[in-house]
């Protein structure tokens, strides 16, 4: 599984570079997800752009990263594609997560995150 | 007909999708037929079949004047008290409580019609439809 993170600021921007986060590809995300974010940031944001389709499994997967960042830090999410964001709206998951419309607006609108 | 297994069911939404893209529908409703049938093979993966690749899922899918029929077939175990669950929204508590599964219920729910679990000897019979226009025929 395609994941890459870099730092802006004193925060982490991780851009997931699949088509997919499914049940198939779930745990991987999680482990990826577990690898790029035991460093300090306080503030982790998960860009799924790239991202068209992602399941129940998904979705716990997601879940999952952010309760593995332990107290303290946050997971933020941006750029979710109509049925990514539907997936979270029927779930109510989006009253739980921090979403920006596009991941520079997480970073006060800078250009170039991506 | 496939094999229980989750890349065996990512291959068989794939070509569902590629069919249902070329009769022309929508890609919002495309988008609800696609999670309600992964949510449903996988299921039948995680839960009926107790060992991956352990039994096969038969799929069909029918285009009718009202809409989309669905039909999937697996001989797993039944589902939990014989019955479909009611798929409510997850226990929500504080951050760490917060559950990371039970939505997948919640989602066939919601966007699907006309759900219905029947138990035929050693099969499990899922069937549900879809309000979409669909011509011509898709396997």
């Amino acid at each position: 599984m395609k994941i890459e993170a870099r730092s802006i600021g004193g925060d982490l921007l991780v851009a997931v570079r699949e088509a997919r986060i499914d049940a198939a590809s779930a745990i991987q995300f999680k482990d990826e997800m577990r690898r790029l974010t035991n460093g300090q940031a306080s503030r982790v944001v998960l860009d799924l752009g790239a991202v068209a389709f992602l399941d129940s499994s998904g979705l716990g997967a997601v879940v999952a990263a952010m309760k593995q960042l332990g107290p303290g830090r946050r997971l933020e999410l941006a750029a979710l594609s109509p049925a990514v964001a539907k997936v979270f709206r029927l779930t109510r998951m989006d009253t739980v997560f921090t979403i920006h419309e596009r991941a520079e607006d997480a970073f006060g609108g800078l250009a170039r995150v991506s | 007909v496939f094999p229980s297994t989750p890349l065996a069911v990512r291959e068989t939404l794939a070509q569902i999708v590629a069919a249902l893209t070329a009769c022309e529908l929508p890609g919002e409703e495309r988008g609800a037929i696609e999670i309600v049938l992964a949510e449903v093979l996988n299921n039948i993966v995680e839960h009926a079949y107790a060992a991956p690749d352990s039994g096969t899922i038969e799929l069909s899918l029918r285009p009718t004047a009202i809409g989309l029929r669905c039909e999937v077939l697996d001989r797993g175990r039944p589902m939990p008290e014989g019955r479909l669950p009611l798929g409510g929204h997850p226990e929500r508590g504080r951050r760490e409580d917060l559950p990371e599964g039970g939505f997948g219920w919640l989602l066939i729910h919601s966007l699907c019609q006309d759900l219905v679990y029947e138990r035929q000897a050693s099969q499990n019979r899922l069937t549900f439809r879809f309000a979409v226009e669909v011509g011509g025929g898709i396997a």
